[in-house]
């Protein structure tokens, strides 16, 4: 790491690119949540968030030149790492529950106010 | 060593598919179930804990896999308070919301699963395992809250679910920087590998700080620590009566001792001694919270909101307790974690009962409230000043703890705040027991119109969820008892958590 920064900020963004863009896909996610007033976007800039860290999980796990992590009597070392691979697998199916979740109360949302739109809702709700 | 504890999240869980499914053949069969399962959760719970405090902290390696690989369950002393409390404060919930509402199998399922999510968080000895388990906690939650059948809390539950992620990927990443250092999840191995990641750089490198910041900022949103507390009031005041009695007083709980175990447990007192910046984190973190709360409590109309700007600020002195990171402070920071569920939650609930019997949901309705309701308007007032921290009762001791605990180590701004937010909670709550004592109710224009109400109550009574049962008042009125009798229970409890604090804070 200490090397890495030695090398220069250029060298450092090419062999450290999958965490740029870890990064970049945490910034974007965030700034639709925020930024996007259609409910809906709300939730696909969340999913855009949790997938900058399923990449970080599994950059982590690459190992240069390695194989499979499937062990069998052809099988040689070195093998990419298995468990983040597990990790986010289960985390894969977080993110999806609550991706279902939040489309089921946006429904319910459109039913009763007959809107998507974060402005307009705040609008008809301080009505009632 | 016992077999016990996984058995302490699989009772609840198997428990909600049974509720589920029972559902199918029969409706209305959810709450003897629910009830049941409450029942058994609190004895094992009991057991466990009877165990913990005389033969010293248990763990199980599931499935068999050895620690390192596997996952571990740990119960130590801190972890059995918590895991008891959840599993009393979720049966007394449940007497509540046998006549409140809301009603279904559906309902009592997702609530079980809950309450296996939140032991969950507290029992496992694992940071990964401990995330899927704040999801599972987080989307029930989201879920419970969605339950009321007005769009404000559809509304309320989506604002908790997108924050709620938030904070939750933020602990997962954090977890992400620690595990890349250290090739380890499992709490014990981390502690004992931190020290020397990043070529031995171990506390002062970038990795282990950036990890601690990435947690406990996801942990602060969790737990509704300002300003990251916005989905927080609106997801108490939208949600049912029992719910937000329920996730009021459990949920934040459970989040807040998420963020006291990590920090000592896996990062260790060490950490702390070497980075300033994270003690400062959790302080300022603290004082914020006590005080922006406060003020915010204040300027509430809506009795379920100032109670949720309550917590905020509540949530700030147990901060207060685990930022001092001293043995006096940590065990304030313990009893007022458990104090503080049982107050909010009885509180909660109180204002549950006097809205479902009169409609009072704002600050003004609840003039003279003390003739229409003594008993429910008496507890209140004996919640509120427990809160506030009149001796003897729990919230009085365990501020006390927190007070000396900062005295002791010299943080005097911070001391000062925490006296400070004992005349600041009085400024809410001040308000609320005057306006129900000391006022004629109708002495104003809004109290005529609520009596004019009142003559067709009985049929806004029924669409309310019906008359507050018995059940309703035992509740509220043991939680007031509880509040007043576990001051006194403080000096033995502190003295069973003392191992337990020795070995979190040597």
């Amino acid at each position: 790491m200490i090397d890495a920064l030695a090398a220069g900020p250029v060298d450092l963004l090419a062999t450290r690119s999958y965490y740029a863009g870890t990064f970049l896909l945490l910034g974007i996610g965030a700034y639709v949540m925020i930024a996007s007033p259609n409910l809906v976007k709300k939730v696909i800039g969340m999913n855009i968030f949790q997938t900058g860290i399923f990449l970080f999980f599994i950059a982590s796990a690459y190992v240069d030149g390695a194989q499979n992590p499937i062990v069998g009597p052809k099988a040689t070392g070195p093998f990419v790492s298995p468990l983040p691979h597990v990790l986010i697998l289960t985390a894969i199916v977080v993110g999806v529950s609550l991706t279902a979740v939040a489309l089921g109360l946006i429904v319910r949302i459109y039913n009763e106010y007959g809107t998507l739109e974060a402005d307009v809702l705040q609008e008809v709700r301080s009505d009632d | 060593m016992t077999d016990l504890p996984p058995f302490l999240v699989a009772l609840p869980l198997v428990a909600s598919v049974v509720v589920l499914f029972a559902g199918l053949v029969r409706s209305e069969t959810g709450w003897p179930i629910a009830a049941m399962a409450g029942l058994g959760q609190l004895g094992l719970a009991g057991y466990v804990a009877y165990q913990v405090f005389t033969a010293g902290p248990t763990s199980y390696v599931v499935g068999g896999y050895e620690a390192f690989y596997g996952i571990e369950l740990v119960i130590d002393g801190l972890s059995a308070s918590v895991v008891v409390l959840i599993a009393a404060v979720s049966l007394g919930v449940l007497a509540f919301a046998r006549t409140a509402g809301p009603r279904g199998n559906p309902f009592y399922a997702t609530y079980l699963l809950l309450v296996g999510g939140l032991t969950g968080v507290v029992i496992t000895g694992d940071v990964f395992n401990m995330y899927v388990f704040i999801e599972i906690s987080g989307l029930t939650a989201y879920a419970l809250v969605a339950s009321g059948d007005t769009g404000r809390s559809a509304v309320a539950a989506l604002k908790y679910l997108i924050v709620g992620t938030v904070g939750a990927s933020l602990y997962l990443l954090g977890v992400g920087y620690a595990y890349i250092g250290t090739g380890t999840l499992n709490m014990a191995d981390l502690s004992a590998a931190l020290p020397t990641v990043a070529d031995g750089l171990g506390y002062q490198s970038t990795l282990v700080q950036t990890a601690f910041a990435f947690i406990a900022i996801g942990l602060f949103i969790k737990t509704a620590v300002f300003p990251l507390h916005t989905w927080q009031p609106e997801a108490y005041a939208g949600s049912p009566d029992s719910v937000s009695g329920f996730i009021s007083a459990l949920v934040s709980t459970t989040f807040a001792y998420a963020l006291i175990r990590i920090s000592l447990t896996v990062f260790t007192p060490d950490f702390f001694a070497a980075v300033d910046a994270a003690q400062t984190l959790l302080i300022v973190g603290a004082v914020v919270s006590i005080v922006a709360g406060s003020a915010l409590a204040v300027s509430q109309s809506e009795i379920k909101r100032m109670l949720a700007y309550s917590s905020v600020s509540q949530f700030g002195l147990v901060l207060a307790g685990l930022a001092v990171l001293n043995q006096t402070a940590l065990i304030g920071a313990t009893v007022h974690l458990v104090g503080h569920a049982i107050m909010k939650g009885g509180l909660f609930l109180a204002a549950g009962l006097i809205a479902t019997a009169t409609g009072a949901r704002e600050v003004h309705e609840y003039e003279g409230l003390s003739e229409r309701m003594p008993y429910a308007a008496g507890a209140f007032a004996v919640l509120a000043f427990a809160m506030v921290g009149v001796p003897p009762a729990v919230g009085f001791v365990g501020k006390w703890y927190i007070a000396v605990g900062a005295v002791q180590a010299q943080l005097w701004p911070l001391a000062a705040v925490i006296l400070l937010s004992t005349l600041l909670t009085l400024a809410y709550f001040a308000r609320l027991v005057e306006r129900m004592y000391f006022r004629e109710p109708a002495a104003t224009g809004d109290l005529a119109e609520g009596e004019g109400t009142a003559d067709t109550r009985p049929d806004a009574v029924v669409a309310d969820g019906g008359r507050p049962s018995v059940g309703m008042y035992v509740v509220v009125v043991v939680a007031a008892v509880l509040a007043v009798a576990l001051g006194a229970a403080v000096v033995p409890f502190a003295e069973y958590l003392q191992p337990t604090i020795d070995l979190l804070l040597p």
